[in-house]
């Protein structure tokens, strides 16, 4: 009867237990779930697409399987009939079922005109060769009687490619699959990645130069006048982005206000540069994240004591020193967390160097949108966004490895 | 920019189930899509409810926002449109991949009746719009800018310019202004040699170029006072004179590039009859200039400027003397090698 009772309470227990983490999981569920379909799936989609090849090896099987022998070949000549006859026949197919577009927009990416000459070929192919497919083929345009055009399809032609990746380190295989750099004259996404990385770390360091104080100011202040700048830091947050990038470009404009005002008070004879080049972009991004420099520093700060310092200062250590030795040590997971959220968001700007930048101040995110818009590239997008990914977590792990994670909150 | 993509993905796959949800519920009378706005509030007033009033026939309207990606499955699915309005690139790549009915010239009122480059197997032009050189005429006066060469003169006009980011248009204007025939400027595009030449030319005016990225900017530009001239889209400066009493002229340098809008019709349409009587309805000299009184943009058939209203004239990319000398936008060049050239384009920003 008494261990019945206590079976009865063990179980009871063990029930409303379980209820709880069951509530608990509940609660969270909305949150794992949105955070795993529009997060983690996106993220492994998009590294998934950096390396997928593209449809050619749907849409054309058998070419795609002859022309991956024919490049294990050396030294390259054009491929054979059985080639040319496979390829006629499956061109003929992909068209009757449409999905030629697809795959004449995928052989574009590998040589600029691939498209036009793939649609032209397919629209007046013949339904028997005249005497063979090469010769056929060749006759309606020479371009098939490069081994270049051939070696293209059959970059094209595996499941799976590590063309994007090498594109976005500026390298790319040539028609003997040897590895080479970009020319110089269009090897751009290394150049683009560097500039990133490079604004992005100008616009955290700026942000942590104005911030710190600034919250220093605000820790110290009596709570009525420091919800009062508080305020102040807050608004512009609560204010559109576009908006406010658009109102930048009004103020830095070469007869906008502040060009005008530094005229009238005889500072400068011409106006200043400021909109269309990067230090209208620098100081625009900086104004525009400066509050997610501001809280996480305040945050920190407000937990710390101001006895510590007093305590500092009657010990004989001068304001400076206690500053350095204290004060600045123990607001470091504030600055720790404050650098990464402004680096991690800046990395992704988009609108901001699109309006007030020059050609030359365009990020990544710029090459990203291009990619995925108008090109309908996406594995390249996708391999530009996965290197930014890469470069982003190798930082953070260095970042926190020099300045320690103690107390990091990105929240 | 990883939620760019997540994102980009999200919104093709609502914006893919909400038509399928639209179609299956639409009836099929003839389904008409135009780009919406006040273009296609323009269009319903000057073409839609005269064929409405007049035939009796009943008419379906539909908008949209362009991307071949969106024919591909119209053309694929149930239909559920029949008349499309698209731009030059749609126009191009859907009649090559057979997703538009070839139209029947011979019920249409033949092809003759159209200026030149207007119309072709699939499509009809509806209106041309164009992109050319503005500047203030408070500020130049009578002697502005005639040429690209001119724009290419900081000697002559000093001060910034503007063109559209981009390889796009770019280097049209600097092979123009660097003296090629408007004819040629494709066939040197196609080579190496050309556009190294169109980079050199731009090298010149490198450092006073603002590059705009909608087409919104280039007006604001001018009024702001940033730019001394910028290639522009004719229905900005139209529109920004009327609205703000702005004193922008524009000019209509030889080689100001033009692009046609058409209607075509989707091939698995099952109203291909009534489609093509409803175009050779709308389609009348008298019906465009209504359209182009409103919008600024030119009718395409011939001796379309009889009702022009004065005021309206000087924008119209069709006016007499005018679309001669215009450059007609290669659109297939341009799918072909934008990617190419873009990336040439960056690097040459970066240098």
């Amino acid at each position: 009867m008494a261990a019945g009772k206590t079976g009865d309470l063990r179980a009871s227990l063990r029930r409303a237990e379980r209820a709880r983490a069951l509530r608990g999981l509940g609660l969270a569920l909305p949150l794992i779930l949105f955070t795993l379909v529009f997060f983690v799936l996106p993220i492994a989609g998009m590294l998934v697409k950096s390396v997928q090849n593209g449809p050619m090896p749907d849409i054309m099987p058998e070419t795609s399987a002859l022309l991956q022998a024919w490049r294990a070949g050396e030294p390259r000549r054009l491929p054979d009939e059985a080639v040319f006859a496979a390829f006629a026949g499956e061109l003929r197919a992909a068209s009757q079922n449409r999905t030629l577009p697809e795959l004449a927009t995928r052989l574009n990416f590998e040589n600029a005109g691939y498209r036009s000459l793939l649609m032209a070929t397919a629209r007046r192919l013949p339904d028997t060769p005249a005497g063979n497919w090469r010769d056929t083929l060749v006759g309606l345009n020479p371009q098939w009687g490069e081994v270049a055009i051939w070696a293209a399809m059959g970059r094209a032609s595996p499941r799976l490619t590590e063309g994007y990746l090498l594109a976005v380190l500026d390298h790319r295989r040539d028609d003997n699959d040897q590895i080479q750099a970009t020319d110089a004259s269009s090897a751009v996404y290394v150049a683009s990645l560097l500039r990133t990385l490079e604004i992005s770390a100008t616009v955290t360091l700026l942000c942590l130069v104005l911030a710190y104080p600034l919250a220093y100011r605000l820790a110290t202040l009596p709570e009525s006048k420091a919800n009062l700048l508080m305020i102040l830091v807050l608004l512009p947050f609560w204010t559109s982005l576009l908006v406010r990038t658009a109102s930048w470009l009004v103020i830095l404009q070469r007869e906008g206000p502040l060009n005008q005002a530094l005229q009238w008070l005889g500072l400068i004879d011409q106006p200043l540069e400021l909109a269309f080049n990067r230090p209208g972009v620098i100081i625009a991004m900086t104004h525009v994240l400066l509050p997610f420099m501001v809280l996480p520093i305040y945050s920190v700060m407000k937990g710390i004591p101001s006895n510590y310092m007093r305590a500092a200062t009657s010990l004989g250590a001068p304001f400076f020193t206690a500053f350095r030795r204290v004060y600045f040590p123990l607001s470091l997971p504030g600055v720790t967390a404050g650098c990464l959220l402004v680096f991690i968001l800046a990395i992704g700007y988009y609108i901001t160097p699109l309006l007030i930048g020059g050609a030359n101040d365009q990020m990544v995110s710029a090459l990203i949108a291009f990619l995925t818009l108008q090109t309908l590239n996406w594995g390249l997008a996708a391999a530009l966004g996965a290197v930014l990914l890469v470069i982003t977590i190798a930082l953070y792990f260095i970042y926190t490895r020099v300045v320690g994670t103690d107390g990091v909150k990105l929240g | 920019m990883k939620n760019t993509i997540g994102r980009l993905l999200l919104a093709a796959g609502l914006s893919a189930g909400f038509s399928i949800v639209a179609g299956a519920a639409m009836a099929r009378d003839l389904t008409v899509v135009g780009w919406g706005g006040t273009a296609q509030a323009a269009q319903d007033k000057a073409m839609f409810q005269p064929y409405v009033k007049d035939t009796g026939n009943k008419l379906v309207q539909d908008s949209w926002n362009g991307g071949i990606g969106v024919l591909r499955t119209k053309a694929q699915g149930e239909s559920t449109w029949d008349v499309v309005q698209v731009e030059a690139d749609e126009l191009v790549l859907g009649c090559e991949e057979g997703i538009y009915a070839r139209l029947d010239w011979s019920k249409l009122g033949g092809q003759e009746q159209y200026l030149p480059g207007m119309t072709n197997e699939c499509g009809t032009g509806t209106f041309v719009w164009s992109t050319a050189l503005a500047y203030d005429k408070a500020k130049l006066g009578d002697n502005g800018p005639k040429s690209w060469a001119d724009f290419f003169d900081t000697k002559k006009f000093p001060g910034k310019r503007s063109l559209r980011r981009g390889p796009r248009q770019s280097l049209e204007f600097a092979l123009l202004a660097d003296g090629v025939p408007a004819g040629e400027v494709y066939k040197q595009l196609a080579t190496k040699e050309g556009v190294d030449r169109a980079f050199k030319k731009l090298d010149t005016i490198k450092k006073d170029i603002v590059w705009w990225e909608a087409g919104s900017q280039p007006v604001q530009l001018l009024q702001s006072g940033e730019v001394a001239m910028t290639s522009v889209y004719n229905g900005r400066i139209f529109a920004v004179n009327n609205a703000d009493k702005t004193n922008f002229a524009l000019a209509w340098p030889a080689g100001f590039i033009y692009q046609v809008d058409s209607w075509v019709i989707l091939a698995n349409s099952p109203n291909k009859d009534q489609a093509e009587s409803f175009l050779k309805f709308i389609q009348t000299s008298a019906r465009q200039q209504d359209v182009a009184n409103v919008l600024a943009y030119g009718p395409t058939l011939k001796d379309s400027t009889g009702n022009i209203a004065p005021n309206v004239l000087p924008y119209l990319p069709t006016a007499p003397g005018v679309i001669e000398h215009g450059l007609s936008f290669d659109t297939a060049f341009w799918v072909d090698n934008i990617e190419a050239l873009n990336e040439r384009f960056n690097a040459w920003a970066a240098q």
